[in-house]
């Protein structure tokens, strides 16, 4: 295990039945790293975040957190040996407990059992850190929404894992409060400095929180690096087109972004039709067909986008943006 | 909207108005009237029949049926949450096992109580095995006492307690299970801190289905208990048949039936309003 990892997967394989749910995948997560597990749905990302926490059992491969063995060939730690807490996507709030109640319970289930007034204090500092303050004595089922997600984060990092996993946790939270919450759980990732294993299907949350985003695609790793890296060189077309949106274009992938529009023609430029638009409030995506047949879709500001479906257009690239795959 | 409301629910009121209003309104004014010669009831009114209660015997026949409902409640409990856990976990074979719950049912309990007294009578299944393989040489004392009455009460209403538990397991989100391993409890924690809580009100309904009818229970003390396991239902079964003594066998069905609600009320859950 590396010096600075905190969580390596070796070649873990899980299959329910005949379907291989994960396979064959390596990762290894760098201590105190926002990392996200990117993929759609089915590609096995809940998966490996359930062999980490120990809900299941890999089939094969080995899963080594802090250099010690959680599970591998014929040993599998239960859940409750693992220093790892699990944020779920239903938060799973006890509903019998009050939000104190919530959030003491992984304190007093501990052998170590501490005295009841450093528990005491303990919660109150979680209770700060994630703005609780004073609701302790609230039932869960009278929080709203993101209070309730704030209840989860505080439950585990009361605890002090040594990597929290997070199973898209903000997909129940309506779309204004997501934006919000995405840097207020980058900002308490870096406070606390804990390791975040972050599950979602959404590349926006993963692009803007992450400090490592690993791709998945139907149970193996397509591409693991920086956001910007695996935006900018995808490893495979998959990740190209999973990641944002890409045009192909002779064979070269090339971003929306990347495509000038223009009514007249430039050196290297290319006619095309234009076939529509879509607005998106400060940008405006204009598509268009290139005489090869190739459709593709351009970003464009509000002022250049002044072109009409059905007039003739010049598309044109910097040679730097293509992406060859 | 609201008259058809009224409508849909008519045949609904008429039939508890006559199947349980009446007969209940009928019992209560009994209860205040004196015993006729020959049975039924006559006048003048009185509270004497209330007052009999009292009577350390029948004190004592009472205070022997809150007992056994009691135990009895405690066992189905004990026996039945296990089995609802394992049927609530049994993926595809759920609906056999909910069918075997349920399978005494499609045979008389009369005939089932009859069943157990061949098991367990002196000479019955049981002691003979015993004996002929020499384990014990006097037959086992198994009939006609307050285990045997406890035993059939277990028997006869276990389903009611294994139903209601098993509604609830099976609605029970399994993330929370999850989540309470991953916050560091074993097992037990979580059956304890989680599971049982969660299923109060599942415990709750099943201990009423289970402690209501093993209260007013006249048939398994009966045929199991023999005459020294009187309950409060065969004291009242005789007032109205042998002793023909209306108005006190009405007293006592009504004392049995306000002892029951106010144990009722007092041990709900709370949170809980009413049942």
């Amino acid at each position: 295990m590396a010096e600075d990892s905190i969580l390596e997967l070796r070649r873990v394989s899980k299959a329910f039945g005949s379907h291989r749910a994960v396979s064959n995948l390596s990762l290894t997560i760098p201590r105190g790293s926002f990392f996200s597990l990117l993929g759609p749905s089915g590609c096995g990302k809940t998966t490996t975040l359930r062999l980490v926490a120990g809900f299941e059992n890999p089939d094969e491969g080995e899963i080594w957190l802090s250099g010690s063995r959680l599970a591998g060939p014929g040993e599998c730690l239960p859940p409750y040996r693992r220093n790892v807490n699990t944020v779920f996507q239903n938060y799973a709030l006890f509903p019998h407990l009050t939000v104190r109640g919530n959030i003491e319970f992984g304190l007093r289930r501990r052998r170590d059992s501490r005295p009841a007034a450093a528990i005491e204090a303990r919660v109150r500092a979680v209770l700060e850190q994630v703005r609780l303050a004073g609701k302790d004595s609230r039932r869960t089922s009278q929080l709203s929404g993101g209070e309730r997600q704030r209840v989860a984060l505080a439950r585990s990092l009361v605890l002090e894992p040594d990597v929290l996993l997070l199973d898209e946790p903000l997909s129940a939270l309506d779309p204004q409060l997501r934006k919000q919450v995405r840097a207020e759980l980058k900002d308490l990732q870096r406070r606390v400095g804990i390791t975040f294993l972050f599950v979602t299907h959404d590349q926006e949350e993963a692009l803007s929180m992450s400090d490592f985003v690993a791709v998945m695609d139907r149970g193996a790793l397509a591409q693991v690096g920086p956001p910007e890296e695996v935006y900018r060189r995808p490893a495979t077309r998959f990740v190209a087109s999973f990641l944002g949106a890409m045009n192909w274009i002779g064979g070269v992938g090339l971003r929306p972004e990347a495509l000038r529009l223009s009514r007249h023609p430039a050196h290297g430029s290319r006619r095309a039709i234009v076939t529509g638009k879509t607005f998106l409030g400060p940008l405006v995506y204009v598509e268009a067909r290139l005489e090869t047949g190739e459709a593709c879709s351009a970003q464009a500001s509000h002022s250049a986008a002044c072109f009409q479906a059905g007039e003739t257009v010049h598309v044109w690239w910097d040679a730097a943006d293509e992406v060859k795959l | 909207m609201k008259r058809l409301r009224f409508l849909f629910l008519a045949p609904a009121a008429v039939v508890l108005a006559a199947t349980l209003v009446a007969p209940l309104a009928i019992v209560s004014v009994y209860s205040f009237l004196s015993r006729g010669a020959y049975g039924g009831v006559t006048e003048p009114f009185s509270l004497e029949n209330y007052a009999r209660l009292w009577d350390p015997l029948y004190a004592l026949i009472f205070w022997r049926s809150l007992w056994i409902a009691a135990v009895s409640t405690a066992i189905c409990l004990i026996l039945g949450f296990p089995l609802a856990l394992f049927i609530a976990a049994a993926g595809r074979r759920k609906t056999l096992y909910l069918s075997l719950v349920i399978l005494p049912f499609w045979t008389s309990f009369l005939i089932r109580l009859y069943a157990w007294i061949f098991l367990l009578r002196d000479t019955g299944l049981i002691n003979t095995a015993l004996q002929a393989l020499g384990m014990i040489r006097e037959p086992l004392p198994m009939l006609y006492n307050e285990g045997a009455v406890i035993l059939g009460l277990v028997y006869g209403f276990l389903p009611f307690m294994v139903l209601p538990l098993y509604a609830t397991l099976e609605r029970l989100d399994p993330s929370l299970i999850e989540a309470s391993a991953d916050l560091g409890a074993r097992p037990f924690q979580t059956l304890f801190r989680v599971t049982l809580p969660l299923c109060a009100p599942g415990i709750w309904a099943g201990a009423i289905l289970v402690f209501v009818p093993s209260l007013g229970t006249y048939l398994t003390s009966d045929l199991l208990g023999g005459s020294k396991t009187i309950l409060i239902g065969n004291l009242v079964q005789n007032q109205f048949t042998s002793a023909r003594d209306w108005p006190f066998g009405a007293a006592a069905s009504l004392a049995l039936m306000i002892v029951a609600a106010a144990l009722l009320l007092a041990a709900r859950p709370s949170g809980e309003r009413m049942l």
